[in-house]
C-alpha cells in the first residue's frame, strides 16, 4: 500500500516534471458561475420561487404543514427533539412525533422533520449538515421531508454557499425531491429519498 | 476480448435498442442546451475556465495529491493508494475483512466499473449490491452500463418489468413508477443490512480534503446514512484545487449531464460522521486510484483526464447515437471512451485502437464538453499512435494501393474516369473480405469519377465565354 503510494507519486512527479509550461491557475471572477445576478432583496421569496420550480414545497406556517400532512393522513413521523416542543402543540393531538428514529421501523415514519443549516436562493437548494440534522435517516427515509429553515440562513447563490461549507463533515445540498429518469427518461420522484420535499420557515 | 468492428455491431443492433439509445441521448442533448444557454449569456467562458482549472490541476498533480492526502488525514479519513485495478480491489477487500464485513451497498461509480470491483468481491464471497436504479437493473440482468450517466439507456420498460418479475420483485408491471417503487422497497432494507457503503467521487478538493458526490436518487446519501463504514474509490484525476472551484464545476456538471442547475443531492463529505450524529459511517476510507492515469498524464493526450464524466459528448455524438455504448467494448463509451479506453488499456491498446477511428471528427464532442477537452485532436493523436505502432484495425481495408494512386495525378485521373466500369460489376461477389464486411451494412454509391472535372471544365469555358461578352 505504501509502496503504491511512493510509486504513484513518483510517476506523477515524472509526468508533471516533463511538462514544459505547466498551466497556471486561471483568473476568474467569483460570480462567473452565478446565473441569477438580480439583486435579491427578498431571499426567501426568491428561494420559494426556485424551490417550487424544482417541485419542492415552501410553507410559511406550521398550520399549513399540519393541513398538508392531514390531507394524506400522514400523522406519524420523526421529529428533531428540539423542534418537537414547538411543533407538537401547533400540529395537534392527532399527530405522533417520535423523537428517536428507529431504523428497524423505517417504513412507519411517513414524514421526517429536521433542521436545515441553510438554503440557496439562486437554486432553490436546502442545506443540511451533521451539526444541525438530528438524524440523517430521519431526514432521508420517510416519504415527506420537512426541513425547517430560518430566513437569516439563506445564501444568495452557490458561490456564497460554497465559501461557507465550513468544517461540518457532512454537508448536503438538496435541490428538490429524490428523483430518477433511468427508465425511458421518464421522471419519477421519490426513489430512495423523499418523494415530497417541504421547507418550513421558522419564526 | 471479442473484437467486433463498431459498424457491424451497429448494423446488427435491435431496432428497439437503437431507438432507445437515440431518443435518450438526443433528449439529453436538448436539456443540456436549454439549461446552459438559458442560464448564461456565454456558457463557453465557463467551459473554458473549467477546462483551464482542470488542466492546471493535472499539471500540478503532485502538489495537489499531497495536499489532499494531508488534509484528509487531518479530517480523520484513512487514505489508501492503489497503483492499479488489482490493488484497488485488494484495498477494498482488506477493509472489508479487517472489519469482518461480508456485504456492501454501492452507489454508482465508473472507477469501480473500470476495475471490475463487483466481480472481484463476489469471487471473494462479498455481496456487492448496486443501489442506483439503472445500475441495479444492469446488475440483476448481468449486463453492462451503456452510458456514463444513464446506464440503462439501451433498455425499455418491458425488458425491465420482465427482469423484475424474474427476480421475484413482483408480477409483471411495466409502469416506470411501479418499477421505481419496487426498487425503493427492496433496496431500503438492503441499506440497513449492509455494514459498508461504497461510493466513487465526483470531485476531491485539495485545500479542504472534501469529497464531493452527486446523485439524483439519493442512493449514495442512503448508503452514508445507514452504514458504519464508508469506502470511496476515487481516481487521482478527480482533484480540484479549492472549494471555490466547486460552484463552477457543480453547475457545469448538473447542466451538462442532465440539464439541471444542480443535481438533487450534492454531498460534501470530509470525514466520518459528527460525534453527536446517530447515523452514518464511523470510518471513512478513500482509495486513491491510479490504474494508468499517471501513464496518460505523461502523454500528449493528458487533456482527457480533465473529464468529469457528464456524458454530454455521448449524447451529442452521431456515432454513439447509432452504435450504442456497448459498441465501444469497454467501460467508457462514446467520444470520451474512444480516447480514454485505449489509453487505459495498457498493452492491450491494439484491441481498442479502432475506437478512435469510429468518429467523423465533427467536433460536437469538443463543443459540448464542460471542461473543453479537444476530443477530435486526441482521437487523431491516437490514430497516429496506432499507425506508428503498426496496429492493424479490424475492418479497415488495405489502403496501400489507394495511397499510391492518390499520389500520382495522371493515374488518378485515368482511374477516376475508368472506374465507371465498377457500376456494371457485381461488387458484392468480389472476394475481398474487407469489402464484403463493409457492404454488409452499406451500398456503394454509383461511381461518378471524372464527372466533376468535366463539369468544372465546361463551367470555366462558359464563364470565360460570358466574361468575353461583357
Amino acid at each position: 500500500m505504501s509502496a503504491d503510494r511512493e510509486e504513484i507519486l513518483r510517476r506523477v512527479k515524472d509526468a508533471v516534471g516533463a511538462i514544459e509550461h505547466p498551466a497556471d491557475y486561471p483568473d476568474w471572477p467569483d460570480g462567473l458561475a452565478v446565473c441569477d445576478k438580480r439583486p435579491l432583496d427578498d431571499r426567501w421569496a426568491a428561494f420559494c420561487e426556485r424551490l417550487t420550480a424544482f417541485h419542492g414545497m415552501p410553507l410559511e406556517k406550521p398550520e399549513e404543514l399540519a393541513e398538508y400532512l392531514k390531507t394524506f393522513r400522514y400523522t406519524h413521523g420523526y421529529c428533531d427533539p428540539e423542534l418537537a416542543g414547538v411543533l407538537a402543540p401547533v400540529l395537534g393531538p392527532e399527530f405522533t412525533l417520535e423523537e428517536t428514529f428507529e431504523r428497524s421501523r423505517l417504513d412507519d415514519y411517513r414524514f421526517g422533520i429536521t433542521r436545515a443549516r441553510g438554503a440557496i436562493a439562486e437554486t432553490g437548494t436546502l442545506i443540511v449538515t451533521d451539526g444541525q440534522t438530528s438524524s440523517r435517516l430521519g431526514a432521508l427515509a420517510p416519504w415527506v421531508h420537512v426541513a425547517c429553515l430560518r430566513s437569516d440562513d439563506i445564501f444568495r447563490d452557490t458561490a456564497e454557499a460554497a465559501a461557507a461549507l465550513g468544517d461540518d463533515p457532512n454537508v448536503i445540498w438538496i435541490t428538490g425531491p429524490s428523483k430518477t429518469a433511468d427508465v425511458e427518461g421518464i421522471l419519477i420522484e421519490g426513489v430512495h429519498g423523499p418523494g415530497v420535499q417541504v421547507c418550513l420557515l421558522l419564526p | 476480448m471479442k473484437v467486433q468492428p463498431m459498424d457491424q455491431f451497429s448494423a446488427e443492433l435491435a431496432d428497439e435498442v437503437r431507438d432507445a439509445v437515440y431518443d435518450g441521448s438526443a433528449s439529453g442533448y436538448d436539456k443540456r442546451e436549454e439549461a446552459l444557454f438559458g442560464d448564461y449569456p456565454d456558457p463557453d467562458l465557463l467551459r473554458r475556465t473549467a477546462g483551464n482549472i482542470k488542466q492546471h490541476t493535472l499539471e500540478h498533480l503532485d502538489t495537489y495529491l499531497l495536499q489532499a492526502e494531508a488534509k484528509m488525514r487531518e479530517n480523520g479519513v484513512q487514505v489508501h493508494w492503489a497503483g492499479d485495478g488489482d490493488a484497488g480491489c485488494e484495498a477494498v477487500l482488506r477493509i472489508m475483512r479487517d472489519n469482518g464485513a461480508t456485504r456492501l451497498v454501492k452507489s454508482k461509480s465508473m472507477a469501480t466499473e473500470e476495475i471490475h470491483l463487483t466481480e472481484f468481491l463476489e469471487k471473494h464471497g462479498i455481496e456487492s449490491l448496486e443501489t442506483d436504479l439503472g445500475e441495479f437493473i444492469v446488475q440483476i440482468d448481468k449486463d453492462h452500463p451503456s452510458h456514463i450517466v444513464k446506464p440503462i439507456i439501451h433498455k425499455n420498460r418491458g425488458g425491465i418489468a420482465r427482469s423484475f418479475e424474474r427476480e421475484g420483485l413482483g408480477a409483471y408491471n411495466d409502469q416506470p413508477e411501479v418499477i421505481t417503487r419496487r426498487a425503493r422497497e427492496y433496496l431500503r432494507r438492503k441499506y440497513l443490512e449492509a455494514p459498508v457503503g461504497l461510493t466513487g467521487g465526483n470531485f476531491l478538493v485539495a485545500e479542504s480534503g472534501r469529497l464531493v458526490l452527486v446523485t439524483n436518487e439519493g442512493n449514495s446519501r442512503f448508503c452514508l446514512a445507514a452504514t458504519d463504514i464508508h469506502i470511496a474509490v476515487v481516481g487521482i484525476e478527480k482533484l480540484l484545487p479549492r472549494d471555490r472551484d466547486l460552484s463552477l464545476f457543480l453547475g457545469l456538471l448538473g447542466r451538462s449531464a442532465t440539464g439541471q442547475q444542480l443535481t438533487v443531492y450534492t454531498e460534501f463529505i470530509s470525514g466520518p460522521k459528527a460525534a453527536k450524529q446517530p447515523d452514518g459511517p464511523k470510518q471513512m476510507h478513500v482509495i486513491l486510484l491510479d490504474n494508468r492515469r499517471t501513464e496518460v498524464l505523461g502523454t500528449k493526450c493528458r487533456e482527457i483526464l480533465r473529464c468529469i464524466r457528464c456524458g454530454a459528448c455521448l449524447n451529442v455524438c452521431p456515432v454513439y447515437r447509432q452504435a450504442s455504448g456497448h459498441a465501444y467494448r469497454s467501460v467508457y463509451p462514446g467520444p470520451v471512451g474512444a480516447v480514454l479506453s485505449p489509453l487505459l488499456a495498457g498493452n492491450r491498446f491494439p484491441e481498442l485502437a479502432d475506437l478512435p477511428k469510429a468518429s467523423s471528427l465533427c467536433g460536437a464532442c469538443n463543443e459540448v464538453c464542460p471542461v473543453n477537452i479537444p476530443i477530435p485532436d486526441l482521437l487523431l493523436r491516437l490514430r497516429d499512435r496506432a499507425k506508428q505502432e503498426g496496429v492493424k484495425s479490424p475492418g479497415t481495408p488495405p489502403l496501400a494501393a489507394w495511397s499510391r494512386l492518390a499520389s500520382q495525378p495522371t493515374l488518378w485521373r485515368a482511374v477516376m474516369a475508368g472506374g465507371k466500369v465498377m457500376n456494371h460489376l457485381p461488387l458484392e461477389m468480389l472476394p475481398v473480405r474487407a469489402l464484403k464486411d463493409w457492404q454488409s451494412a452499406r451500398k456503394l454509391p454509383k461511381w461518378r469519377g471524372g464527372d466533376f472535372r468535366r463539369w468544372i471544365k465546361k463551367h470555366k469555358e462558359a464563364e470565360s465565354a460570358r466574361g468575353g461578352e461583357a
